[in-house]
């Protein structure tokens, strides 16, 4: 039986408490919202450019712990990385947490340090969209999109139904 | 019947249900959850199904599956009459006229959907305007919606007050000769509040508006009578009836429906077809296109036969009872809030809980066996209203006990541990 610890691990439950990055940053940052119409959880990721480098990045919004904590998390990660950078981190992230559960940690890719400790989200199918919708809002704000993201409006390649909007 | 007969029987429908037995006629409670027993709360969104019910649809599988009003063979004959016979329950139960005002439809979304689409479409024109309430699930907003923007009209709201109550003066006050149409919930889903139909119903045939009724959550937990209520159009569905889904009925007055165009074309609906012209059927099938689900109609009979033959004022009491058990019990977890505390009541508790969300709620909630509903059950407006973006929601029915409730409670104390509330 899996555990919910799995799930809740402490540095999930310390971020959706106290979030890192809690804040909206002023233009000229690019900024998305993302919305789970599901569960009523909204998010809106700033980013700021310099060059090609997140040079800062924040996120407003409410959610549940899961989203919060993964909004929180990813803002940590991605600082000071490059758009490249940040791709390849949102696909490996992406890999971690729809893994089938027994191939779990063969998907921990070391490149994602912190954000490992979502491996247990793989475990609650209903759960995915709750730790990938910071990320889809944040790839949305990357590519300029107009159009808040949702997780349920238009089909997400990588099979979670995340929802990016294109 | 002698006095001491009468008074057995009267103390026969006083008297409180055998829980324990009617749970073994749910083949599905009996099963574990992560380890634990399941304790299903989750009755407001869908019910379980009585073993006569599973039963009902198996034979018409099993001994005289057929396509009905069509063939002169025996299986189809058959399948008619258990069909038709099902109908015949539907108006018994909901107090219809006669089996024309007795619509069999795929649900309540799909009922009110007709009454928009042709009732609506017909009547209702440009700056005229359709009332609805604060505590409609999203099924008895958005077809008006899409028929006020078709039509040029307005949609009015009557809001709720802080308990989730409709503010009377506020209904009263949007009632004019140009309200057309009044749709109206007899029992809210997301907060369980019991509206005042009867008086509502009253106050819109005064200005001259017909009434439809979504009473969806209200036939499993009330004895209806639309006659009683004068309502104009009633609406229901099935699997909330511990029926199967993809059923549901739509009353409507006899002469409403006569004057009403039809729906959906296709089969059944008519008596003559040529490419010149065609000839629709009589009431009820004018409104049925189409093959329906056959089985699940006759499964649906069944299904008020069983809540029949217990007595929907018994289970109301049961449900009273464990309403009242859980409310008292929830508000001894710190930091929990009811939304929705209207005096009258359905066995519906939503809630919030403070330093968690709804939807972590839900997840551990369900480790422990126990299901309940979490998100915003179809009602963005009425979240909006109270300011929750979401509340977990544990809805009773004829087979929970107030064990199960405290498993809920306890359940709950293990969300506070988590998230060290």
């Amino acid at each position: 039986m899996t555990d919910l610890r799995d799930l809740y691990q402490e540095v999930i439950l310390d971020h959706s408490r106290r979030p890192r990055n809690f804040r909206e940053l002023p233009p000229p940052s690019r900024q998305a919202d993302g919305y789970n119409p599901l569960c009523g959880d909204r998010a809106t990721v700033y980013v700021r450019l310099e060059g090609d480098k997140v040079s800062d990045v924040a996120f407003k919004g409410s959610g549940c712990s899961i989203s919060t904590a993964s909004a929180s998390m990813m803002t940590e990660s991605v600082k000071g990385k490059s758009r490249q950078e940040v791709e390849r981190l949102f696909t490996r992230f992406h890999e971690l947490v729809t893994a089938a559960p027994d191939k779990a940690s063969e998907n921990a890719a070391p490149e994602l340090g912190k954000l490992a400790v979502f491996s247990g989200v793989c475990e609650f199918p209903v759960r995915v969209k709750c730790a990938s919708l910071p990320w889809h809002t944040l790839k949305a704000a990357l590519e300029g999109e107009a159009v808040p993201v949702s997780t349920e409006v238009s089909e997400s390649s990588s099979g979670d139904g995340g929802g990016k909007a294109r | 019947m002698s006095t001491a007969a009468r008074t057995r029987r009267a103390e026969g429908s006083q008297a409180t249900l055998d829980v324990a037995a009617l749970r073994r006629d749910f083949p599905i409670l009996s099963q574990t959850v992560h380890g634990h027993p399941l304790v299903y709360l989750d009755n407001a969104a869908s019910a379980q199904k009585p073993r006569p019910v599973i039963e009902a649809e198996q034979r018409v599988y099993a001994e005289f599956y057929s396509n009905i009003h069509r063939g002169v063979h025996s299986l189809s004959m058959k399948a008619t009459d258990a069909y038709e016979a099902a109908r015949v329950k539907a108006q018994k139960f909901l107090g219809a006229g006669s089996v024309k005002e007795t619509i069999l439809t795929a649900g309540t979304t799909s009922a009110i959907n007709l009454v928009a689409q042709t009732y609506g479409r017909r009547n209702v024109g440009p700056g005229d305007e359709v009332l609805i309430t604060g505590l409609e699930h999203h099924s008895n907003i958005v077809p008006w919606q899409m028929l006020c923007e078709e039509k040029g009209a307005t949609l009015r709201v009557a809001p709720l007050d802080d308990q989730g109550r409709v503010v009377m003066e506020e209904y009263e006050r949007w009632l004019s000769p140009r309200t057309k149409v009044v749709a109206v919930a007899h029992v809210s889903n997301a907060l369980g509040t019991i509206n005042p139909v009867r008086r509502m119903v009253e106050l819109a045939h005064a200005a001259g508006a017909v009434v439809l009724v979504d009473g969806a959550q209200a036939a499993p937990h009330l004895a209806v009578d639309v006659k009683a209520l004068d309502a104009d159009f009633y609406a229901v569905s099935a699997h909330k009836i511990y029926g199967p889904s993809g059923v549901g009925v739509l009353y409507g007055k006899q002469a409403l429906l006569e004057a009403m165009p039809p729906w959906q074309g296709g089969g059944d609906m008519i008596l003559s077809v040529t490419f010149a012209k065609t000839t629709y059927n009589e009431l009820p099938y004018k409104f049925e296109a189409g093959t329906p689900n056959i089985a699940g109609v006759i499964g649906f009979g069944a299904a008020l036969d069983y809540v029949t033959a217990i007595g929907l004022d018994r289970i109301a009491r049961h449900e009273h009872g464990l309403l009242t058990y859980a409310t008292e019990r929830l508000l001894e977890v710190p930091g929990l809030r009811i939304v929705g505390t209207a005096p009258e009541k359905a066995a519906v508790v939503s809630f919030v809980l403070e330093g968690a969300h709804p939807h972590d709620i839900g997840t551990i909630l369900d480790y422990e066996g126990v299901a309940v509903r979490t998100g915003h059950h179809c009602a963005q407006p009425v979240m909006e209203r109270y300011g929750v973006p979401a509340t977990a929601r544990a809805s009773m029915a004829l087979y929970n006990t107030t064990d199960e409730i405290d498993v809920l409670v306890k359940g709950l104390h293990k969300v506070r541990e988590v998230f060290g509330a």
